[in-house]
C-alpha cells in the first residue's frame, strides 16, 4: 500500500510499504478515509522525538472504515465508519479503567524506552516513534488498530467525515486541557496557541462555562479564525506584552486557568527563542518551554496551568519559584481521548462544537510532503492539511 | 596545547575517580543489593485470578526453575503485586552492560515475562508490535531496532 513515511529530519516521502495484517485477536484493519497533520508531527519532523526510524509511517489523527476484524473483536464490525483515538488503550488496566487512557499500561509493546526516559511507561500512539510503541501511522491506505473495541468510535450518521475527523485527537486534547485544568463557570481562561489544539481548548473552556476565554498566537488568520469559529477573544503576542495585557483584562488577577497548546518548538518575539534554540542545538536542553514559562507567570495566584503541548525531555529556566510561591497547580498529559470522544461526537452533531474549519487544505496522500511543508511553515493560512488516501 | 593537557588531566582525574568509585566497598554492596532486587508489576486483578490454584501465568511459568516468584495483594483497589527475580547470579559492572546489549542479562527475560503476564491476564493476549519494523535499513535505524528489541526487557520495572 501507499504511505507517507519519515525518512530523516525534515524529510518525508510517499513510499510503497507492506499492507498491515491482523496480529492480535482484538485488532482490526481500518481503511483510512481521512487523516490529518497535527502539531505533534512537527516535533517528529524536527527531530525532537527520539527513536524514529527511516521508513516509519507517520500520522495519528484519522477516520476510516473497518475492513477486517480479529476473532475477538466484539463492538465493531466490517463496514463501521469509525473515528479512531490517536492513543491506544487496552481498556482493562488500572489507568484505562480510571479513564486515564494515555497512561495505558498494556498498549506500548516497547515499554523500556519511555520507562528509562521518564521513569514510567505510557500508552502506545499511532505513528509516533518506537518509544511510543512503533505503531505504523495513519497517513496510509490502511492501518492496524489494536484493541479496536476500546480505541474506535462509530461516527453518528448525521456527522460527516470532516466534522468527525478532529474528534480523534485535536478536540479531545483541547477538551482535556479545559476539563483537567479545572475550568469552572465564571473563570477567565487563557490559551496559548491557536492551532487546532488551542482552538479546541478555547471552545471547551467556553462550553464548560468560562466567562472569558482569551487565546494567544501571532498568525492573523488563526486569530481571526479563533474569534469567528470559536468565539474567544485573542491576543497577538508579537504586538503586545502578553502578561501585562492579561493582567489588564482580568482586573489585575491573571487568568484562573492557563492552557498551553504550543509545545516544545515555541516561538518568541524576544531573545528567549535565540537562547533556547542555541541550547537545543548544543544538546543542553531538549525542549523550548517559552509558552509554559509565560503561562506560569501570567496565571493568577492559586490558579492552574495545563500543558497540552508536547515536551520530550529536559527544559531550562523553569520558573519553579513562581509555581511554588504562587501556589499553582501544574498538570499535563497526552490526551485521554476515549474519555471524551463519545461526548464530543454528540456536541459536534448538535453543532455546539465546530471543527471542520480547521481543515484549511484537503489533498491526496501523494501531496503529503507538500501538505507538511505548508502546515509547518504556516503557508497560505494552513491550519491543518487533511489527506484523503483514496481520493 | 595547555588546554589539551589540562583536559587530559581532568579526564584522567575523573577516570581515577570512577575506578575508585567502582571498586569502593559501598558501590559493591550496592551492586549486590541491585542484583537481588525483586522486579515487580501490579496487575489489575485479584491474586486468585493472577495465580489461580497457585499456577503461574504462562510467560513466567516458561522461565521454570530459573526464577523465584512472590505474589501479594496490592493496597487500595490496585489488584495484585507480582514479583520475580532470577535465582542465578546476575552480571554487574561492565559485564552487565555487555550482557544487556546482547540481551543476555537474565533480568531482561524476567521483565519481559512480567510485562507479558500482566498484558495477558488483563487483556487476554500479549500485544504484538507492528511488523515489519521498517522498510529501510539505516545505521541509526539499526540502533533504534536494537533499543526496541531490548525494550520489553529494560526499564525501571
Ligand atoms: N497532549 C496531547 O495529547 C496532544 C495532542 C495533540 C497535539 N498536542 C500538542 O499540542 C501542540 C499544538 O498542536 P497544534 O496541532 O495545535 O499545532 P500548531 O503548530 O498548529 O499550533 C501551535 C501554535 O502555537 C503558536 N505559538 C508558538 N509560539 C507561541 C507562543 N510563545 N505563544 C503563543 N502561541 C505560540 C504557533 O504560532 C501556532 O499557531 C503541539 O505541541 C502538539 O504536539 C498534544
Ligand atoms: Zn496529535
Ligand atoms: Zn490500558
Amino acid at each position: 500500500m501507499k504511505a507517507l513515511t519519515w525518512q530523516g529530519v525534515n524529510e518525508l516521502s510517499v513510499e510503497r510499504v507492506p499492507d498491515p495484517r491482523i496480529l492480535n485477536a482484538q485488532d482490526a484493519i481500518v481503511k483510512v478515509r481521512m487523516t490529518t497533520t497535527c502539531g505533534s508531527d512537527l516535533h517528529l519532523l524536527g527531530g525532537y522525538i527520539p527513536a524514529m526510524r527511516a521508513g516509519d509511517v507517520i500520522g495519528h489523527e484519522f477516520l476510516g472504515e473497518v475492513v477486517e476484524t480479529g476473532p475477538e473483536v466484539r463492538r465493531h464490525r466490517v463496514g463501521d465508519r469509525v473515528v479512531v483515538c490517536s492513543i491506544i488503550g487496552c481498556g482493562r488496566c488500572w489507568h484505562c479503567e480510571h479513564d486515564m487512557w494515555s497512561l495505558c499500561e498494556n498498549s506500548n509493546p516497547k515499554p523500556g524506552i519511555t520507562d528509562m526516559m521518564w521513569g514510567g511507561t505510557t500508552a502506545g500512539i499511532f505513528g509516533y516513534s518506537h518509544a511510543m510503541g512503533g505503531f505504523k501511522g495513519s497517513h496510509a491506505e490502511y492501518v492496524r488498530v489494536p484493541f479496536i473495541d476500546y480505541s474506535a468510535f462509530t461516527v453518528p450518521d448525521g456527522v460527516d467525515d470532516l466534522n468527525a475527523l478532529f474528534a480523534s485527537d485535536a478536540a479531545p486534547t483541547g477538551w482535556m486541557g479545559a476539563d483537567l485544568g479545572g475550568v469552572r463557570p465564571g473563570d477567565v481562561v487563557a490559551v496559548w496557541g491557536c492551532g487546532g489544539v488551542g482552538q479546541m481548548a478555547a471552545r471547551a473552556a467556553i462550553l464548560l462555562g468560562a466567562d472569558r476565554v482569551i487565546a494567544i498566537d501571532r498568525y492573523p488568520e488563526r486569530l481571526t479564525m479563533t474569534e469567528r469559529h470559536i468565539g474567544a477573544e485573542t491576543i497577538d503576542y508579537t504586538r503586545t506584552d502578553v502578561i501585562a495585557e492579561l493582567r489588564e483584562r482580568t482586573g489585575g488577577r491573571g487568568p484562573d486557568v492557563c492552557i498551553e497548546a504550543v509545545g516544545l518548538e515555541a516561538d518568541s518575539p524576544g531573545p528567549q527563542k535565540i537562547y533556547d534554540k542555541a541550547k537545543q542545538r548544543l544538546g543542553l536542553e531538549q525542549d523550548r518551554p517559552i509558552a509554559v514559562r509565560e503561562a506560569i507567570h501570567a496565571c493568577r495566584t492559586g490558579g492552574s496551568v495545563f500543558v497540552l503541548g508536547v515536551f520530550a525531555g529536559m527544559v531550562d529556566k523553569f520558573p519553579l519559584g513562581a509555581l511554588m510561591n504562587k501556589g499553582l497547580t501544574l498538570r499535563g498529559a497526552q490526551q485521554h481521548g476515549q474519555r471524551y470522544i463519545p461526548k464530543l461526537l454528540d456536541l459536534i452533531s448538535k453543532g455546539e462544537l465546530r471543527t471542520a474549519h480547521l481543515a484549511t487544505h484537503t489533498m491526496t496522500l501523494d501531496e503529503g510532503p507538500r501538505g507538511y511543508d505548508m502546515f509547518k511553515n504556516k503557508k497560505d493560512g494552513c491550519v491543518r492539511a487533511v489527506f484523503r488516501p483514496w481520493a | 596545547m595547555k588546554r589539551a593537557v589540562l583536559g587530559a588531566m581532568m579526564l584522567g582525574g575523573i577516570g581515577l575517580g570512577v575506578m575508585r568509585w567502582l571498586n569502593s566497598r559501598q558501590t559493591k554492596a550496592r551492586a549486590e543489593r541491585e542484583a537481588s532486587r525483586w522486579l515487580m508489576v501490579t496487575i489489575n486483578r485479584r491474586p486468585d485470578e493472577v495465580v489461580p490454584d497457585g499456577r503461574l501465568p504462562e510467560p513466567l511459568a516458561r522461565l521454570g526453575e530459573t526464577i523465584e516468584v512472590q505474589v501479594r495483594e496490592a493496597p487500595g483497589d490496585r489488584g495484585t503485586e507480582l514479583g520475580a527475580r532470577p535465582v542465578t547470579p546476575v552480571p554487574t559492572g561492565v559485564e552487565e552492560v555487555m550482557a544487556r546489549l546482547a540481551g543476555e542479562d537474565p533480568r531482561q527475560a524476567v521483565r519481559t515475562a512480567l510485562r507479558e503476564s500482566k498484558c495477558l491476564i488483563e487483556t487476554g493476549e500479549v500485544l504484538r508490535p507492528d511488523e515489519p519494523p521498517t522498510t529501510r535499513p539505516t545505521p541509526t535505524g539499526r540502533l533504534v531496532d536494537l533499543a526496541s528489541q531490548r525494550a520489553g526487557g529494560e526499564g525501571r520495572l
